[in-house]
């Protein structure tokens, strides 16, 4: 065990903890603030990993805006506060999908596993000054092409908050 | 130095984690945090590789922040047709979704 296996596996289980709890807890609110928790840890990894820059983005993306939409969408929403059992499936559905899920992780971790092996290898993290070279170098119409995406997402986000639907019955798909 | 098998065990549980949480939540907003689990996980999976192979391009870096960014697009949209649902049919369970009264 070397000092990044340490690391790893701290911020990796507290990573996978969180991320259990919000799949499975019976509080619609706690859920999003254990994928909090749980995409935080996470970027503690990427720290470990040598990628600061990808883990204070992903701090400030995830946790900071996407959490918080998801919050904000609970609340419009109005979910229920407190414990309710009407957020998960069937019991037998419920086991079908911890069956489905367990034999995507173990599929898909011995598959990595085999295609890289167990021995030590090196953390080639770079560094954030190589990595801006490369972003606005290489990358540069890629990343362009992705600002045109998040303002299409905008608009449409915009447009679908805008669209003429209320309740059924009540104007019977007229536009008011 | 780092052994690569504990990312590769971290990249499949959290995403059958997130997988679990697609197939066992009703509500639409917990299913999105399944689908978010398992976003997580692929940009995990682009930043390990990175990190243990040498490319000059920085690809595995710069990937995951294209799949943040692509992930911040998606929950937007996907939260406004939650919204939209709501607003229609008074609740966002998705097993009464496509059902007609």
């Amino acid at each position: 065990m070397t000092t990044y296996d340490v690391l790893f596996t701290i911020a990796g289980t507290i990573s996978v903890a969180a991320a259990l709890l919000a799949v499975s807890t019976k509080h619609l609110v706690h859920s999003a603030l254990w994928l909090i928790v749980s995409l935080a840890s996470l970027s503690g990894c990427y720290l470990v990993l040598g990628a600061e820059f990808v883990a204070l983005v992903q701090l400030l993306v995830y946790v900071g805006a996407i959490v918080v939409l998801v919050l904000f969408a609970l609340m419009l929403t109005r979910a229920p506060i407190g414990r309710s059992a009407e957020h998960d499936t069937s019991r037998v559905q419920r086991a079908a999908a911890l069956v489905v899920g367990a034999a995507t992780a173990a599929l898909l971790a011995s598959v990595l596993i085999s295609a890289f092996g167990n021995d030590k290898k090196r953390v080639n993290g770079g560094g954030t000054h190589l990595l801006a070279a490369r972003l606005f170098g290489s990358w540069v119409w890629p990343f362009e092409v992705l600002s045109a995406l998040l303002l299409v997402a905008l608009v449409a986000a915009l447009a679908l908050a805008r669209l003429p639907i209320g309740p059924r019955g009540d104007a019977d798909g007229v536009p008011r | 130095m780092i052994h690569p098998v504990l990312p590769m065990i971290l990249v499949g549980l959290l995403f059958g984690i997130g997988l679990y949480g697609v197939l066992a939540r009703r509500n639409a907003i917990l299913v999105l945090i399944g689908v978010e689990l398992m976003l997580a996980a692929a940009g995990l999976l682009f930043v390990t590789v990175g990190a243990l192979t040498s490319d000059t391009l920085r690809a595995g870096q710069v990937m995951t922040i294209f799949v943040i960014t692509i992930a911040a697009a998606e929950i937007s949209v996907a939260l406004g047709v939650i919204l939209a649902v709501f607003r229609a049919r008074g609740n966002i369970d998705l097993t009464e979704a496509g059902e007609s009264e």
